[in-house]
């Protein structure tokens, strides 16, 4: 069995923002590789594993996406030896000042996004949030060693640790979706060791944070029957409304909305009782804000379903993350997929 | 002034002084709370001082006799505390909500990775999700009141009065050190460093002190007990040298990196005793060690209050420049803190009493 608490940390170790992800993929592979029957990379560079089914041709098939991009930040502008940046993806300014990260320049150069001291600053802004164009980066070098070593154009990921906190809980950045890439691993780890009727294409997703051009592309390539979408959703937090919010630890979340076809949900939830797997119902009246909102609508269109792992500070570099949740996600994952039969398809009607 | 420096063995920064900082530095010792900080200067001490005590408010008190009938008595202070957070009430489920000691900028808070109490239990201060707060709240800068610490859904495992700080692991980065509580850490292992190269000729009073982040208690209490007829006091001032908004020239730097270490004149607390700011520039000129005069404005040091212990105590201040002092962690210079050590190493071994000679 794959250690999942090391393999994920080792996953968000891994730099890898949003189009540039080769630097997580490799390790999402040599995971998959024992427990997939073919490995891909599609021209965008999301990874797709295939397991095949015991049914007979043409079969149908699932596939279950996880994205494995980050949110980060890009440099804009050099200055003296300090870098200005752009952010790569949705994050509050709030929680720049004094975060550590990593500048992929020539070679990796640990940085630090500085509280510029306010007398630096516009008198207008200087009791306000720091914007983002004013905040800068420090990489600790002489100005003629930074012109050296980075360009404006060079990815920067957070550096933030990863730490093991009480109650078998991990915190750490880009869990969002990195923890899903785990659930996604479990699932196919239990699902290799089980006979399954369906094809399974498990996808590691690109670009999910700006474009979803990776969970578009691979499933219009790939052309599934019905698509998953494994993604992080808002856990329970002190400052968070608690009616937007899912309990952590307590077991994933079921989506209903637009985006998932309701027979979907109804069985699955209805399998997650029998399994004693507990669950929380996430309504997304309009979106679901993940992959699903893009596979939803490829080709002919996809029947969708979306499973969340509650994710305390989200988009945070201290996400915090129950492990008991990412394995329940996957093995329900894992179970929705063994259960469907030759004809689901066909009762996969509109109960109108 | 031809003076043979090869006489005088200064102190150097090599891997033994760099481990002993990342130490410090990765200790735990918020203002009130020194203990963590306080045993490692202990152990260094111990063996090159001829007393050692921990007085009432925990100043680690360290005596050199000096040669000759009464020695001139040097008072050289550095605070071993840092400014950090204190758990104050238990919400349940792992979850606190906790108030800053000392100067910390409650900016700096938000999705941080904390230690909370002496074994460093693990802990981090979230933020809402982006996506789930109004459009505009992300525009208002948080409160203490929106934040708390969150250890992991499990209580019991930190207490309220605990103390916590950032979750910053000290490393060097090229000609760069960059860690936590270097302010004043470096101060605290250049002292260690000087009591191990005292020169003969003085008495070395060495206070490590407590609480100088909110108060200078323990400097205050410490000058009493040494009674010193000068004080240096070992500290790390900001450094503010980083591009203006618009890129304009920048001459409110307060201290620059690279530039050596930083001599005081004036502060909120101090006007510095010019006999002694012109003996450190003195000797800097005349060893080419390099210097710089600290920006004379607000800020202080622990010698607002050693200046005026007693009958009076002539002090000057001299600071590694440090960026970002208060925050999750700070970036200095190797090479100031080397210079640091030199100028101050090089000023002991030729001070003799003739320095106060004169009248302010």
């Amino acid at each position: 069995m794959i250690d999942i608490l090391a393999f994920l940390k080792e996953l968000i170790s891994a730099p890898g923002i949003s189009g540039y992800e080769s630097g997580v993929r490799p390790l999402i592979e040599k995971a998959w590789e024992p427990i997939t029957d073919k490995l891909s990379i599609s021209r965008l560079g999301s990874l797709h594993g295939f397991q095949q089914g015991t049914g007979p041709e043409p079969r149908p098939s699932i596939l279950v996406a996880a994205h494995m991009d980050a949110i980060g930040l890009m440099v804009n502008a050099i200055i003296d030896g300090f870098l200005r940046v752009t952010s790569i993806g949705g994050i509050d300014t709030r929680v720049l000042p004094g975060q550590m990260v990593t500048v992929h320049g020539r070679r990796d150069l640990p940085g630090m996004i500085v509280p510029v001291p306010a007398r630096l600053l516009p008198s207008s802004v200087q009791s306000t949030v720091v914007q983002l164009e004013y905040l800068l980066v420090d990489v600790g070098l002489l100005p003629e060693e930074v012109i050296s070593l980075v360009r404006v154009g060079d990815t920067i990921s957070f550096a933030q640790p990863p730490i093991e906190t009480a109650g078998e809980t991990l915190v750490g950045h880009t869990l969002d979706d990195r923890a899903a890439i785990a659930s996604l691993t479990h699932c196919l780890e239990i699902l290799h060791s089980r006979p399954h009727i369906w094809d399974v294409w498990a996808v590691a997703t690109v670009q999910e944070e700006i474009t979803y051009a990776g969970a578009l592309t691979s499933a219009f390539q790939l052309h599934p029957s019905l698509a998953v979408s494994l993604d992080v959703t808002f856990g329970s937090d002190p400052s968070s409304p608690s009616h937007l919010t899912f309990p952590m630890g307590k077991g994933p979340t079921l989506m209903r909305g637009p985006i998932v076809h309701p027979f979907l949900y109804k069985t699955i939830n209805r399998l997650a009782e029998q399994l004693e797997i507990p669950l929380s119902v996430e309504p997304a009246p309009s979106y679901s804000a993940t992959d699903s909102d893009a596979m939803l609508i490829v080709a002919e269109g996809i029947p969708n379903l979306v499973i969340g792992i509650p994710l305390r500070y989200m988009h945070t570099p201290v996400e915090m993350i129950a492990l008991k949740d990412i394995t329940r996600a996957g093995r329900l994952a894992a179970e929705f997929i063994a259960q469907l039969d030759e004809n689901f398809m066909d009762k996969l009607i509109w109960e109108d | 002034m031809a003076i043979l420096t090869e006489e005088i063995h200064l102190p150097q920064i090599g891997d033994d002084q760099l481990k002993l900082l990342e130490r410090l530095s990765n200790a735990c010792a918020v203002s009130g709370d020194e203990g963590e900080v306080r045993k490692i200067v202990l152990e260094e001490v111990r063996p090159h001082a001829d007393e050692v005590k921990v007085d009432a408010l925990g100043n680690v008190m360290v005596s050199k006799h000096g040669s000759g009938e009464r020695p001139l008595r040097v008072m050289l202070a550095a605070h071993m505390d840092e400014v950090g957070l204190m758990l104050t009430y238990d919400v349940g489920d792992g979850i606190y909500r906790f108030d800053t000691v000392g100067g910390v900028s409650t900016s700096d808070l938000p999705a941080k990775a904390i230690w909370v109490g002496k074994d460093h239990v693990p802990g981090v201060i979230g933020l809402k999700p982006l996506h789930l707060g109004n459009s505009d709240e992300h525009k208002r800068p948080v409160g203490l009141d929106d934040l708390r610490i969150d250890v992991g859904p499990v209580s019991g495992k930190v207490k309220v009065g605990d103390r916590a700080t950032f979750a910053t692991m000290f490393i060097r980065q090229g000609l760069s050190l960059r860690g936590k509580a270097l302010d004043n850490r470096l101060g605290v292992a250049t002292l260690i460093e000087l009591v191990k190269h005292a020169p003969p000729q003085i008495e070395l009073q060495a206070a490590f002190t407590v609480q100088e982040e909110i108060a200078s208690r323990g400097a205050r209490v410490a000058a009493f007990n040494f009674n010193p007829d000068m004080a240096i006091i070992l500290d790390s001032t900001p450094a503010y040298d980083l591009p203006v908004w618009d890129v304009d020239e920048n001459v409110r730097y307060n201290s620059r990196l690279g530039a050596g270490p930083a001599i005081y004149v004036a502060d909120s607390g101090t006007l510095y005793d010019p006999r002694l700011v012109r003996y450190l520039i003195e000797t800097a000129e005349a060893h080419g060690i390099p210097y710089q005069i600290r920006q004379p404005g607000g800020g202080g040091t622990d010698a607002g209050v050693i200046h005026k212990q007693r009958i009076g105590v002539p002090s000057v201040s001299v600071s590694v420049p440090g960026r970002y002092h208060h925050s999750p962690a700070a970036i200095v210079r190797l090479s100031d803190w080397q210079h640091t050590m030199d100028l101050v190493a090089t000023a002991l071994f030729y001070l003799t009493p003739k320095v106060l000679d004169g009248e302010r």
